[in-house]
């Protein structure tokens, strides 16, 4: 096959490659976006099937595009979320060139060479937009775990029909694991919820979604380089949320209210015996502490912002209810448990990425999105790449437009170092 | 840090501590420390330990002084009384180490201690440890810790100190979370 040649191969075709091509088309710069399924592959394909965002519908403003439809405050399923991106597309007219899988990314001269199972692309500039969940994470005490137990990871979870009747252990609990926790419970299963650390949110807070809250306070507009420690901030768990139509909280005590079983984080397996943390009580009180602050923050600018009198008033949610003594371990052999699903996270899939950009962790080492190491290579779609909302469907907007900018100056032979991006602004 | 003037003194060096940060995520393999300390049985129930080398920035150490630890068992255990019981060194250990980490993160967080005392209860059924009934642990059905704390800074600050510092604590990761102890006769 030959080699066709573009000025930027956008390799994802999710929100973050769809904004990005959006901003390129903008600057009139020639791309193409590779994606190995369809638009919003990872939506359609990897996901649970009760999942929905946990952003509402409002709180999705794509570079020239948002919702429009009658349910601002609603969440979006799965079909709906592909259906809203498959339009995005359309509406950009994204030069997506699907079922493209990418086996290979090496520099080329002054740029780079794509290989794909549908041929390879020359190109000046490269952005990797092939999201941040691609892998779940699986510690790897979960070898030990005794044969008799079935085992899923959250990107094998779909719905409890899957699962053999009896006790469910949920390891995990942010959004996904309390989610799945929840809905196997729901539907018959004794379910308990191994806890880490996870940061516990109010769906709804002074009569609005607390994602409006944050946005509004300018908590998603923090910047990645002025928090005091970025690579925590990319390492913390997803807020414990849910989207659901009744817009419920779902936190541990909402778990407790149904029945599910709190111990601490899974900390190893000795003789077919799960043994689990005993900071469980320290987990939950540095949860309940980091909502107050959170709740405080929100507080604080309602009050300077005249907001006291048209909103509900402040509030605090009980702190989370712990048992006296958690158990400290559970016995994997006697049948009580059947089956384990890890909610541990999720990790990128960069196994084609071979270029020197990678730090001792497998980390791509990047500022802000670009990747130093690698001139003309831009990382876009990961957690707090540029903002706190770096991550979120309304959030990718913005990064796409300062790394366009930036990208744009690296064609032009301007200095990239000169690049100043002025927060959150975008180009006329 | 940099930008912030700090006013609180707490006696704890915290630009070191962050600067070995920067300085070990360069140089991983200087992180790895090895604790040591060595014992030697007196008499009865009574023994010696010695704490004096540790290794760690590759390399050997030495503390300044060579560190003495005597423990025993009580009268009701038919024992003399000559030092503190094992597990009261575990006690001892874990309250000093979340102290420790009192102190260290209050000066992150420009917080000046006035005073730091706590107290540490553990529960024991010695059914476990005389062999009675097995469905009983020789070791602590549980610890609790108590903290009285005055320093410049709110109720919740301090509780979120408190957190934190059981977070960062190699004593409390230890007792909350299992080891492997490998234990060898040459």
């Amino acid at each position: 096959m030959t080699v066709r040649t573009t000025t930027t191969v956008v390799i994802g075709g999710g929100q973050a490659g769809l904004a990005m091509s959006r901003c390129l088309s903008e600057r009139a710069i020639d791309h193409v976006v590779l994606e190995r399924g369809e638009v919003a592959n990872s939506w359609r394909t990897e996901r649970w099937d009760s999942l929905r965002l946990l952003t509402p519908n409002w709180q999705s403003r794509l570079p020239g595009y948002g919702y429009q439809g009658d349910d601002p405050d609603g969440y979006r399923n799965m079909p709906e979320t592909i259906a809203f991106l498959d339009r995005y597309a359309e509406v950009i007219s994204a030069p997506v060139e699907a079922h493209t899988t990418v086996t290979a990314v090496r520099t080329d001269g002054a740029g780079y060479l794509i290989t794909t199972n549908q041929g390879d692309w020359r190109c000046r500039t490269v952005v990797l937009a092939s999201g941040a969940c691609n892998i779940a994470r699986v510690p790897a005490l979960s070898e030990a775990l005794p044969a008799e137990i079935d085992t899923l990871d959250s990107m094998q979870y779909r719905n409890p029909e899957q699962l053999a009747p009896g006790g469910v252990m949920v390891v995990g609990a942010s959004a996904t694991g309390t989610q799945f926790a929840d809905e196997i419970q729901r539907a018959g299963h004794p379910v308990t919820i191994s806890v880490g650390e996870h940061i516990r949110a109010p769906r709804v807070y002074r009569g609005r979604d607390l994602e409006w809250w944050m946005d509004a306070a300018g908590v998603l507009d923090e910047r990645y380089d002025e928090v005091e420690d970025i690579v925590r901030a990319r390492k913390l768990p997803s807020l414990q949320l849910t989207g659901t139509t009744g817009r419920t909280t779902l936190d541990l005590n909402a778990l407790g209210a149904i029945g599910v079983k709190l111990i601490g984080r899974f900390a190893g397996i000795n003789d077919g015996k799960a043994q689990f943390s005993g900071s469980l009580r320290n987990q939950c009180a540095m949860s309940d502490l980091k909502m107050g602050r959170l709740l405080d923050t929100i507080d604080e600018w309602a009050s300077e912002n005249g907001l006291d009198g048209e909103v509900d008033a402040p509030s605090r949610l009980e702190p989370t209810v712990v048992e006296k003594s958690p158990p400290l371990g559970l016995n994997l052999k006697n049948g009580e448990i059947k089956t384990v699903i890890w909610a541990t996270g999720y990790r990128p899939d960069y196994s084609w990425l071979e270029l020197p950009v990678f730090d001792r962790k497998g980390r791509i080492r990047h500022d802000g999105g670009i990747l130093e190491d690698a001139p003309g290579a831009y990382l876009l779609g990961i957690q707090f790449l540029r903002r706190r909302k770096s991550a979120l469907l309304d959030g990718v907007g913005d990064d796409a437009r300062d790394l366009s900018a930036h990208l744009a100056a690296y064609l032009d032979g301007q200095d990239p170092g000169e690049f100043v991006v002025t927060s959150g602004v975008a180009p006329a | 840090m940099a930008e912030s003037e700090s006013t609180a003194n707490n006696g704890v060096n915290v630009e070191a501590l962050l600067g070995a940060r920067v300085a070990l995520a360069d140089a991983p393999e200087a992180a790895k420390f090895t604790w040591s300390a060595s014992c030697e049985w007196k008499d009865g129930t009574f023994s010696q330990s010695t704490v004096e080398g540790y290794f760690g920035l590759g390399e050997n150490h030495k503390h300044k002084t060579t560190f003495k630890f005597d423990a025993d068992h009580p009268a009701v255990f038919a024992s003399e009384d000559r030092g503190a019981t094992p597990v009261e060194y575990v006690l001892v250990g874990l309250a000093s180490c979340l102290t420790a980490g009192i102190a260290a993160v209050a000066q992150n967080r420009d917080i000046q201690l006035r005073s730091v005392t706590s107290t540490l209860e553990d529960g024991m059924d010695i059914q476990g440890i005389l062999g009675m009934d097995s469905d009983i642990r020789n070791g602590f059905d549980g610890i609790k810790v108590s903290y009285k704390i005055d320093a410049d800074a709110s109720q919740k600050d301090i509780e979120a100190l408190v957190a934190q510092s059981q977070k960062r604590s190699a004593v409390y990761d230890i007792v909350t979370n299992p080891t492997n102890v490998t234990v060898e006769v040459n």
